[in-house]
């Protein structure tokens, strides 16, 4: 029925009150999008790591207002300024918010200092993909990747984040594991910070 | 084995996964954004989206099938009201309403009052001529033509634009015969 409960018209988008976030769109309908935004870009491109590079791009646009609505609508205007406190918060706050769950697992590297990782056994975005042999390492993960760079960016710690194949026992597919290298003076910082 | 009854939008709706709306309209947004950057012409952005959403539809038809036991449609009426009530329900979880049909019954007129791909968008002065969802309409023409129907569908209202509502045309071309063999499975 026209009319009947109308959305009430606001001039400016930031007058608008802000959703609490519970509405729903059905799997396949993201699954689909995303695909085209992978086939558009594929004709952009010529090798893997430029294909990877322009996801990461479209992710980190993602990131960055993820943070911005989260602050705001999850913890009350404050952002973590702490290295531990922004990675539970994109592991778990920013995970459940855009895949309904938190990360299956946040680690810290062994080898070096600044690095983290964040591994979920089935990514959404890779959930109906399958790479044909003949593009390599290719991830769609780099999407992922690049909402969590755009979240830690603009939140001050600058970034460099990848995505990885890793290859489990007992299972055909692999796990999809982001890679976080901190910029050095995110580490110096925390240090400081003791 | 008889056909089972068509499903209603709702029940399909509940039964499928879904996601957040969220992550689909920033997803959709960034796609946006990055046609704008490419493309530099709005109008090119227009059929980009036009094109993204055709290739979209001609997929979508097959799952939209499946999944909602909706055979042939009688008559245009009855496919215009499908789309409203099962197909935008199924897919983004909204109701669009049918509404100004021609005499002949071939054009009309699906309004959204709700449209998750919209959420957070402002559109600035320099993108006044973008049809921010033209997605949508390429999803519909690309779907119908699946089902032989072709068909033309523009934007004549949009909330970005200052509208109360968002208003997509439906126009009915023509109805291309199925030709020997069916491709019909039942």
């Amino acid at each position: 029925m026209i009319g009947a409960g109308k959305m009430k018209q606001y001039g400016n988008v930031l007058e608008k009150p802000l959703s609490k976030g519970r509405h729903e769109v059905s799997l396949s309908a993201f699954a689909f999008l995303f695909s085209e935004l992978v086939q558009y870009n594929q004709t952009q491109v010529d090798n893997i790591a430029e294909l990877e590079r322009r996801l990461e791009d479209a992710g980190y646009a993602v990131g960055a207002r993820v943070l911005e609505l989260l602050c705001h609508r999850e913890k009350g205007n404050r952002r973590e300024t702490r290295l531990l406190g922004i990675l539970s918060f994109v592991h778990s706050t920013v995970w459940k918010v855009l895949f309904g769950k938190v990360a299956d697992s946040l680690e810290k590297g062994t080898e070096h200092e600044d690095e983290y990782m964040i591994s979920e056994k089935e990514l959404l975005v890779n959930r109906f993909i399958s790479i044909p042999k003949d593009m390599g390492t290719f991830n769609c993960g780099a999407f992922v990747a690049g909402i969590v760079r755009g979240v830690l960016d603009s939140a001050g710690f600058p970034a460099v984040v990848t995505a990885h194949f890793v290859p489990m026992e007992r299972s055909q597919r692999p796990r999809t594991t982001i890679l976080i290298k901190f910029a050095e003076e995110v580490i110096k910082r925390e240090a400081r910070l003791g | 084995m008889a056909p089972l009854p068509p499903r209603s939008g709702d029940a399909v709706f509940a039964n499928v996964e879904h996601v957040n709306a969220e992550l689909f309209s920033l997803t959709y947004g960034a796609i946006v954004r990055q046609l704008l950057t490419d493309l530099e012409e709005v109008d090119e952005v227009n059929k980009q989206l036009d094109q993204m959403g055709y290739n979209i539809g001609i997929r979508l038809i097959d799952e939209f099938l499946a999944k909602s036991n909706v055979s042939r449609c009688a008559d245009f009426r009855e496919t215009a009201d499908v789309i409203a009530k099962v197909g935008f329900k199924m897919f983004l979880g909204v109701t669009a309403s049918v509404a100004n049909w021609d005499t002949e019954g071939t054009s009309c007129s699906l309004i959204l009052e709700d449209n998750p791909l919209v959420d957070f968008v402002e559109l600035p002065d320099t993108c006044q001529g973008l049809y921010y969802c033209n997605i949508l309409s390429g999803v519909i023409r690309g779907a119908l033509e699946m089902v032989s129907m072709k068909t033309e569908v523009t934007w004549v209202r949009d909330m970005l634009h200052g509208d109360d509502v968002y208003e997509l045309r439906v126009k009915l071309l023509k109805q291309v015969p199925e030709e020997y063999p069916y491709k019909d499975d039942d």
